[in-house]
């Protein structure tokens, strides 16, 4: 019954959705009347079953139905219920699914809330809107649907990728999605104001709330992503420029861009076809990465369900919702290009200059992921991998992160160099210090660059606060503060690891002890030891760091029955300075075992950073949540006034 | 940068002509034959010049020299540490039988390891050139183990076999070095 609940709610969500786009188009048509009334409640109705169907799919999953055929093949009745649950996404449908009711409930939510935005604006969102997601629907409903039952039911599932079987999956893709997803609204609403031509500050103002929500999240989902692959596969790596995370740094990237030209068009209403082109960017490249890793068109570590029809049908969806916006965009954006004006040394020319940066970075991360590709094209075979990607974005990212330090403290509009120079004199001085600190340490340029930036602009981040009185520095401030200190605290991160880790690979035999920086590790035994569906073999390792108290770590080689796979758990030890990463290898001849130890100063910082950063965006949400409020609250109270003086 | 200015009819169209350029791209990966191996770019290329000392007691080590004598041979890239290379012994056995010759070379290895190595999977080699940097390795387009070349007389790269060689490869290797011969 559960199953069939679902998939009745999937097509009504559909019927729905293809109201709300035909009522929606016909209500921008002059003779559209009354129609466009029902646009907003039969968008939250839509919202609502299709959350439903989600919740469905989710309890089928929690119960191990084995006669549904997608819980079948990912679900066994043995795995602990919060990888049952987290299963319900870890396949395609499950997760086109999650993505679909996502659109949905933004969708939902946009008609419920949102009041700012001219009513005919407003449909043409709501309908665009219903555009995208019909075409997700139909994907859904006629390739990938994942309510079939099968004929008899199963006796057992088939499992699931035991490298999934991690508290780090329940954790990475659905915030990942509701970042990629959540962006669809700044999508609409830029189809919105294309139609009907009205880009300014209001709908900056009604667009920022929704980037800056979906770059939280999108913030998050990537800090957790990274850890997630940090630990679980064992190879002592936090980024690898695998295509996957190359699809999730892509809207990141084109959303960062987004969430500060949305800030110069609601504050100074400039930028405005650039804006409305990165709305249409940046989910586009949510959907575009999500197909490059669905297609199966680009080898990844990620084994998604690889299929040319269903990466045919994708591919369609694509060109209709990407290309039918550019076309748009084409059309109508002579008409929209003109703003304030501004001079390169302000706030504004600040901006534009992080907005190039960040465009041409998303360029070389899209082009790097794309070049196999267009490699094979034309008759070559290649890979490309950090030597690409590391020097060829930081040609980009240094300047960057250098105008960052200074942006924040240019006014608006018109400023000079000569006023500000005094207070950027300490991180220069502190940039030029740490370089050639670095330098005489020998660490490697990039990593040498990367510490001194990140010492220049730590510092540097916080001088928007200087001589202000702390208690009245508006939230959204506190927000770019914290946000712009958490890629100091990143950086620092990225860059010690790359230039001080040192790594020991070393065959052992309990007893034996082997140093690894200032750590002394000591294997004191192997042993077998069993869980809920897999075995391992567990190291005993007593560590010490300077000879200090011992503690235990225990890395282990698992083996899952359900499908057999073999995974490595890597063990780690964290302390304020560093972090200890220890991997158990296979037994070699004569009883010893290979161990892997990596110790990684200040490894750690990469991902408080990437919470800094989403904790700015917070703030800065929060801060723009509470004066609309009140902005709202204030326009209601006097046209109350007004209302009672009429009488 | 200073000053917006109305931007011309054709820029505004680049986004749209670059997203199609993307289409035609991925509408040619989706239809392409799908072949996945990863070719070494070196093959039917000379090898690089060599010395390697000898990685094992009882064998002399390798050079390039050794391996353009005129006479056709497999060169298997191996360790003691890899356990892909103990199951591919029996295979590596096998075609010595036959008769074919088979130059090693171990990677980053330990002389008593890799005597203990042979003396337990067997010592289907001629010769062993111990290669502790990867630097032979990396020059013949190797980038794991175990690989297996199949070099003709004149010290060419003809074929490179990525993986273990298992019993359904045999006949294929044998086919290859033939080739060489002509």
């Amino acid at each position: 019954m559960i199953a069939e609940f679902g998939l009745a709610a999937l097509w009504l969500a559909a019927a729905l959705a293809a109201l709300q786009l035909i009522a929606g188009a016909l209500a921008l048509t002059p003779r559209g009347g009354t129609l466009g009334g029902i646009v907003r409640p039969v968008a939250m109705v839509q919202g609502v079953l299709v959350a439903l169907s989600f919740a469905a799919l989710v309890v089928l999953f929690a119960q191990t139905d084995l006669s549904v055929e997608l819980v079948a093949k990912n679900s066994h009745s043995m795995k602990p219920l919060i990888y049952k649950i987290s299963g319900t996404w870890g396949n395609h449908e499950g997760s086109m699914l999650l993505w679909v009711m996502i659109m949905g409930l933004s969708g939902c939510f946009v008609a419920a809330v949102e009041r700012r935005l001219p009513e005919l604006t407003m449909l043409a969102t709501l309908a665009g809107q219903a555009f995208v997601s019909l075409g997700f629907y139909a994907f859904l409903l006629l390739s990938s649907n994942p309510f079939t039952r099968l004929p008899s039911p199963a006796i057992e599932g088939a499992g699931l990728n035991p490298l999934l079987q991690d508290p780090g999956l329940a954790f990475h893709p659905p915030p990942l999605y509701i970042g990629y997803v959540g962006l669809s609204v700044a999508f609409s609403f830029a189809i919105g104001a294309l139609v009907t031509r009205e880009v300014g500050p209001a709908f900056a103002r009604a667009m920022r709330p929704w980037v800056l929500g979906a770059w939280i999240f999108l913030t998050l989902g990537i800090t957790a992503g990274s850890y997630w692959a940090y630990y679980e596969l064992g190879w002592g790596g936090w980024w690898f420029w695998d295509p996957v995370e190359n699809a999730s740094l892509m809207p990141w990237l084109a959303a960062t861009a987004l969430l500060h030209s949305v800030s110069v068009l609601a504050a100074r209403n400039a930028l405005r076809a650039w804006t409305v082109m990165l709305g249409v960017v940046a989910f586009s490249m949510s959907m575009v990465g999500t197909f490059l890793v669905r297609s199966g068109i680009l080898t990844s570590v990620h084994a998604f369900a690889v299929d040319p029809e269903r990466g045919s049908f994708i591919l369609g969806l694509l060109a209709l919702n990407i290309g039918g916006a550019l076309v748009l965009f084409g059309l109508r954006a002579a008409s929209v290009t003109e703003g304030e004006r501004f001079s390169a040394a302000s706030r504004e020319g600040a901006l534009v200059f992080n907005n190039v940066m960040l465009s041409a970075i998303l360029g070389i991360v899209l082009v790097g992921t794309l070049y196999p590709l267009l490699a094979e094209a034309l008759g070559a075979k290649v890979s490309v991998g950090p030597p690409y990607f590391n020097p060829v974005s930081a040609i980009f990212a240094v300047p960057m992160l250098m105008v960052l330090a200074v942006g924040p403290l240019l006014r608006w509009r018109r400023d000079s160099l000569a006023r500000i120079r005094p207070l950027i004199a300490i991180p220069a001085v502190l940039l030029l210090g740490v370089l050639i600190w670095a330098g005489s340490q020998a660490v490697g340029l990039l990593p040498a660059l990367g510490l001194a930036l990140s010492a220049a602009l730590g510092v540097a981040s916080l001088l928007p606060l200087k001589g202000r009185k702390l208690r009245q520095v508006k939230l959204p401030v506190w927000g770019m503060v914290t946000a712009h200190f958490g890629i100091a605290v990143a950086l620092l991160g990225m860059a010690s690891d790359a230039a001080f880790t040192t790594e020991r690979l070393v065959a052992v035999q309990p007893g034996d002890t082997v140093e690894v920086g200032p750590w002394q590790v000591q294997l004191q035994r192997i042993e077998p030891v069993a869980g809920p569906n897999w075995t391992a073999l567990r190291g005993d390792l007593a560590v010490s760091y300077k000879g200090g108290a011992v503690a235990e770590l225990h890395p282990a080689a698992r083996t899952f029955w359900a499908p057999p796979n073999e995974t490595n758990e890597a063990a780690l030890k964290t302390r304020w300075n560093g972090q200890l990463y220890a991997v158990l290898g296979q037994e070699t001849s004569g009883g010893r075992w290979q161990l892997r130890l990596w110790w990684k100063p200040f490894v750690p910082m990469i991902w408080y950073g990437g919470i800094l950063i989403a904790l700015g965006g917070l703030l800065a949400l929060l801060g723009r949540l509470a004066s609309d409020l009140k902005r709202l609250v204030a326009r209601d109270k006097i046209a109350y006034r007004r209302s009672r003086q009429g009488r | 940068m200073s000053d917006q200015k109305p931007t011309s009819r054709w820029t505004l169209w680049l986004p749209l002509a670059l997203f199609l350029g993307f289409v035609a791209l991925v509408l040619f990966g989706l239809y392409r034959p799908a072949d996945r191996e990863v070719a070494s770019t070196m093959i039917g290329k000379p090898l690089p010049e060599f010395t390697l000392r000898a990685a094992a007691p009882d064998r002399p080590g390798l050079t390039r020299a050794d391996l353009a004598d005129g006479q056709p041979r497999l060169l298997n890239i191996f360790a003691s540490w890899c356990v892909p290379c103990a199951v591919e012994a029996p295979q590596l056995a096998a075609l010595k039988a036959e008769g074919i010759d088979i130059a090693g070379v171990a990677i980053r290895d330990r002389p008593e390891d890799v005597a203990a190595f042979l003396a337990r999977h067997g010592n289907p080699f001629s010769r062993i050139g111990a290669d502790d940097r990867s630097i032979v390795q990396l020059g013949i387009g190797s980038s794991g183990v175990p690989e297996t070349f199949v070099i003709d007389g004149k010290g060419t790269i003809r074929y490179q076999h990525i993986g273990e060689i298992r019993p359904e490869h045999i006949a294929l290797l044998r086919e290859k070095l033939k080739e060489a011969t002509q």
